[in-house]
């Protein structure tokens, strides 16, 4: 039997959360397939965007994808001082720790936004990181954004509707 | 799909390459599912995608079925995205019409579970067929490579590159560091497995660099900034003083004679401190170029400012130039090879070896020296208090495959030690122990050469030493004790020696992350430089344009690092001789009518590619000088930056097809 559960997902088998991974070309896109090629092995929950730089990444990309239902999102750069495009990651930063309020003040937890520098070297990084962050966001369960929407938009219905009944009576 | 023109038809294949992909995905299910996904008209699973019937597949596809969007799920994009690309222009569509996924490297050789990774290869399937529908026909756009290299480091691999390149006919600058071009192997006596002398086969190519037409050699000098990308680097070269005018010297020494400190007393860096020399001095009788040096750290002009300049006076050339200042010369090159070597683990690290407290502990480039007829003691073997040792022990591995130091192998230690075995037995006669963990001789001829020392009746000890320590039985102390377990007979042993050399590790040099940051270019998290594939693309670096040659890379031989610097010129030469380069064409332009000519774009190239129109009232981008990194798009607040082939519309419809997000599902109030 399948049930709907609140995510939307079927419920045959366990929730898993998806995390949104936006990696720059040169160091965190490379270091993720030098995990890889050095098999080391993480959890599957993260899909990756590949990116120029993270200094690309708009922060729109970001609430879209809360927004559209991913459970997290991860921005994956070089270190400090070592952005193959001299400054792109600081660019990012600098969105970031402003993105990190706004995510904030919807209400959306601060585990599920987060940003790490992992350089062309670090596979084992990836590792680390991933499983840290699923882990976290396996804690919190899932965000399930389009399914709150929808509620939302229904219930708006029925207010929209009860109102224009009631002016009926009124009128 | 709104934005895109006609009708989207997409191939969708995936690949098992062997079992790699299709052990762990099913790929029959995921080529199931991209067949219900809009647009895709083909969808097949094949053994070798990247093989030749593999990307034959495609390109007949393409023309029966009248396909113009091409996706597949195989390994990463660094690896065959160009295979893939020139497979889809090859049939006739444009090569940007098509997207990769990476199924293997992040996907089936990560995760474990068949389920899971096959429900993460669906999402990234759905998202690539996605995106691809938006993908917009590109032209490659090209820039011309200039002829001239510059080579990093004057070692026997930049010597290498810098001849091979300057025969083939191009300008090469080669920027030493040192006063002398030669590096580690000038320094060594004999090399293995041959053991023919190391002076004779490396000198003959030094003057050969020296004497070249094509090749301009600065040495004592560093390369302080490299600018732009393949094909045009602006790299700025600082020449340190040397006191002495190149053009004037002739080597003849005179003012080392009449240097005011009649002894030497100064640590000899060629000799590793076991010679002295005095503030003028000449690194080597061999050192090229024949320019003697001046060293401000010691000589007492620059240190006092009082000194009656016999130097000065007694060379009849007026080469000796006290006041002379650092230079700075500007140069534009084409490509560089990076070839700046190693340094040796420093064994006081492994302080329970005593190095540094025992006189009579050596490490193997002090016994070099000391081997060398050329070295400070003309060859003769004696220890520091001028006696001969009758037992030597050569220890392994310091510094190397210890978890407590470098994990790595350093790969000639043991071809090395078993050299200087042959050597100091030769030169001594004394007893010889190695005490090893593995004896680790891969190559031609090398395990040959390993059979012969045992045969000499060179001693193993198969075991790592725990310590050393002097000998109490000895009244002088002089003897030392070395303790190890052997391992074959299990039990702890304790040999008395005269002298101990420690088979030191090779390491990245101090500051190899400066040169990293400098060039652009990644180390690996020992410090060594890293490769763009390590069986694929050996001697190229993620920064096109510059390769890498010799220990720089990792530790290696003189052969390897010989071989390594013919591959690093021959990249380098391929590149010169096509003329020119293709570059990815993801650069960023501005839609003008939607530019509000707010400027918040124009201070964030680093490029300084962005300029303001006055009077337009809109910001324009140079594409000569944008490299693609897409910061300013992800700025301009009205969406009126787009970047080739990251374009907004393209990674959303990545989002959505990852999230497997449909319009009709979502509410718009």
């Amino acid at each position: 039997m399948l049930l709907k559960n609140e995510t939307g997902q079927t419920a045959s088998k366990q929730w898993e959360p998806k995390i949104i991974a936006f990696f720059c070309n040169w160091c965190t896109y490379t270091a993720a397939d030098l995990a890889g090629v050095s098999r080391i092995k993480h959890a599957p929950n993260i899909r990756v965007i590949r990116v120029m730089c993270s200094g690309r990444v708009d922060p729109q990309f970001i609430l879209d994808s809360f927004a559209k239902g991913a459970d997290g999102v991860l921005i994956g750069g070089c270190h400090p001082g070592d952005c193959h495009y001299q400054e792109g990651n600081y660019k990012c930063l600098r969105r970031f720790q402003m993105l990190k309020r706004v995510v904030d003040s919807l209400g959306i937890e601060k585990d599920r936004l987060r940003l790490e520098w992992i350089s062309a070297s670090e596979g084992d990084k990836v590792r680390i990181v991933v499983n840290d962050m699923v882990a976290k966001i396996k804690v919190l369960g899932p965000l399930g954004l389009p399914l709150k929407f929808k509620n939302w938009a229904d219930e708006m219905h029925v207010i929209v509707s009860e109102v224009a009944g009631k002016e009926e009576v009124y009128a | 799909m709104s934005g895109t023109n006609g009708k989207i038809k997409i191939g969708f294949y995936i690949c098992h390459c062997g079992t790699n992909i299709a052990g762990t995905v099913d790929v029959q299910k995921v080529v199931d599912y991209a067949a219900t996904l809009p647009n895709v008209v083909v969808s097949k699973h094949y053994k070798y995608m990247c093989s030749d019937p593999g990307q034959e597949m495609i390109q007949k596809d393409i023309k029966d079925n009248d396909l113009n969007r091409v996706v597949v799920a195989a390994c990463s994009p660094f690896l065959h995205e160009r295979t893939f690309r020139n497979a889809t222009s090859q049939a006739g569509l444009n090569q940007f019409y098509f997207q990769m996924v990476n199924t293997r490297e992040q996907n089936a050789w990560v995760h474990l579970d068949p389920e899971a990774s096959t429900d993460k290869a669906m999402d990234l399937v759905r998202s690539a067929i996605n995106r691809v529908a938006f993908h917009k026909p590109l032209e490659k756009k090209t820039v011309p490579i200039k002829p001239d290299v510059l080579v990093v480091g004057g070692g026997i691999a930049g010597i290498h590159a810098s001849l091979t390149l300057a025969n083939a006919g191009k300008k090469v600058f080669l920027v030493e560091r040192d006063p002398t071009i030669g590096g580690h192997m000038a320094m060594f006596d004999k090399t293995f497995p041959t053991l023919d002398c190391a002076a004779c086969i490396l000198t003959p190519k030094m003057s050969a660099v020296k004497n070249h037409p094509n090749i301009t050699m600065w040495t004592y000098s560093e390369v302080v900034s490299v600018d732009g990308y393949v094909g045009n680097f602006q790299v700025k070269v600082k020449r340190k003083p040397r006191y002495i005018i190149d053009d004037m010297c002739v080597g003849c020494l005179d003012c080392i004679e009449a240097c005011v400190y009649k002894e030497p007393r100064f640590y000899n860096e060629f000799d590793q401190g076991l010679s002295k020399r005095k503030p003028v001095y000449m690194p080597f009788p061999q050192a090229t170029p024949q320019l003697v040096v001046i060293d401000p750290e010691t000589c007492i002009w620059f240190k006092t400012g009082k000194c009656k300049q016999t130097c000065v006076e007694s060379c009849e050339r007026k080469a000796v130039d006290l006041n002379q200042e650092a230079t700075f010369k500007e140069i534009e090159v084409g490509t560089i090879i990076v070839a700046t070597g190693f340094q040796s683990f420093d064994a006081r690290k492994v302080y329970y070896y005593g190095y540094g407290t025992y006189p009579n502990v050596y490490t193997a480039l002090e016994v070099e020296r000391l081997i060398n007829a050329s070295g400070p003691t003309s060859g003769e073997v004696v220890l520091r208090d001028g006696s001969r040792p009758k037992s030597i022990a050569i220890v392994h591995c310091v510094g190397s495959r210890d978890k407590n130091t470098n994990l790595w192998c350093s790969r000639v230690c043991c071809l090395y030690s078993l050299k200087l075995a042959h050597l100091l037995k030769e030169h001594t006669h004394a007893d010889i122990y190695n005490f090893y963990i593995d004896i680790r001789t891969p190559g031609k001829m090398m395990d040959e050469f390993y059979t012969r020392m045992a045969e000499e009746g060179v001693k193993f000890i198969r075991g790592r030493v725990a310590d050393i320590y002097p000998d109490s039985t000895d009244e002088e102390h002089r003897r030392l004790v070395v303790k190890a377990e052997d391992t074959l007979i299990r039990e702890i042993i304790k040999v008395p020696v005269d002298m101990v050399v420690l088979s030191t590790g090779l390491v990245p040099r101090d500051d190899a992350q400066d040169v990293r940051r400098m060039l652009n270019i990644s180390c690996s998290t020992e410090g060594f430089f890293i490769e763009r594939h390590p069986k694929l693309a050996p001697v190229n670096t993620f920064t096109d344009g510059i390769f890498l040659a010799g220990c720089c890379q990792g530790p290696k031989d003189i052969p390897d690092t010989v071989a390594q610097a013919g591959a690093a010129a021959a990249e380098a030469l391929a590149l010169i001789d096509l003329g020119y380069i293709e570059l990815e064409p993801n650069t960023a332009f501005i839609v003008e009518e939607e530019c509000s000519g707010c400027k918040s774009c124009v201070p964030l190239c680093p490029y300084t590619a962005i300029s303001y129109d006055e009077e337009k009232k809109k910001a324009s981008i140079n594409e000569a000088l944008c490299k693609g990194c897409g910061t300013c798009v992800a700025s301009c607040p009205s969406g009126s930056i787009k970047q080739n082939m990251f374009e907004d519309e393209e990674i959303y419809s990545e989002i959505d097809g990852i999230l497997n997000y449909q319009m009709e599902e979502a509410l718009c109030c």
